[in-house]
């Protein structure tokens, strides 16, 4: 039963990312190309998808648990360190390459375009790579490794 | 470079459905719907018994563009601009970005910015201004 509520958010999740365009790496690179073929619809991606969360989270938080579980599984940090900046910024500049970020990517995969299969297999080697013994470069707010 | 059309409307559209998916995942489960910790948790860290819900939502994920097809009679447009090399390379550095900067667009986009966390905003704003010179830099410059 739960496992199938989860399968059908993922699905909403999904169909938002067809319909709104951000699946489309054509569209992703008109978005971010204002000196050039300038598209400014995926502005309207995060209107809307704001214009239903930032309500929906509000009232969602208010009650003092999810329908199913304890609790609210939030992120504990709030630490906003060079590790977050450089991070976000080298996944900018990856999605400005490739024209796919994970939340399109994924969907995207059920198109079966072999490319996107590419895309994803190197963002998984990504988030490997990223996770090896290295990892604590340039960070001192790391937990020790568990 | 492909020419695509403006479509503010639809894109509204699409963007209210991803943000009914984070709501209701948060109302479900109190879960925050990010892709990132979604894909890492069910391909690479796999905590024991804590992976059926993560393949569940991502099935849910790939299946969403058959749903598409159904209702539309055609699949959603993707048209993959970049060469091979560019894939690669552009996805190993989002792998890598995602995990140091803790999100991409829909945890820290969407999810973080719904919460208010200034974290997100810093990062969704670092994320957008890197984009932007990259492309600027891919199509303007380099001329791609």
């Amino acid at each position: 039963m739960r496992i199938v509520l989860y399968y059908f958010v993922g699905l909403l999740f999904g169909l938002g990312i067809s319909v709104s365009g951000m699946i489309n790496p054509a569209k992703v690179f008109n978005f971010f190309d204002v000196a050039g073929s300038w598209d400014p619809s995926l502005a309207f991606v995060m209107g809307g998808g704001l214009a239903v969360a930032l309500p929906g989270f509000a009232i969602v938080q208010r009650g003092a648990r999810p329908l199913f579980g304890s609790g609210f599984l939030m992120p504990q940090t709030s630490v906003i360190d060079l590790r977050l900046i450089g991070g976000s910024a080298v996944f900018g500049i990856g999605w400005g390459l490739a024209g796919f970020c994970p939340g399109a990517a994924i969907p995207a995969l059920g198109t079966g375009q072999p490319q996107v299969f590419l895309f994803v297999a190197a963002l998984l080697g990504g988030m490997w790579l990223a996770r090896q013994p290295w990892r604590r470069i340039g960070s001192g707010t790391l937990r020790a490794k568990s | 470079m492909t020419e695509t059309a403006f479509t503010p409307l639809v894109s509204a559209a699409g963007g209210a459905l991803i943000g009914l998916a984070a709501v209701a995942l948060l109302a479900l489960f109190g879960r925050i719907m990010g892709a990132t910790g979604i894909l890492a948790g069910a391909v690479i860290e796999r905590p024991k018994g804590d992976t059926s819900w993560r393949w569940a939502l991502l099935a849910g994920m790939v299946t969403a563009p058959l749903l598409y097809l159904i209702t539309t009679g055609g699949l959603p447009v993707v048209t993959v601009t970049a060469s091979t090399p560019m894939l690669v390379i552009g996805g190993l550095l989002v792998g890598l970005g995602v995990t140091f900067g803790g999100g991409c667009t829909s945890g820290h986009g969407i999810c973080g910015m719904a919460r208010l966390s200034p974290r997100s905003l810093v990062a969704t704003v670092s994320f957008m201004i890197a984009t932007l010179i990259t492309v600027y830099l891919v199509r303007h410059v380099f001329g791609g």
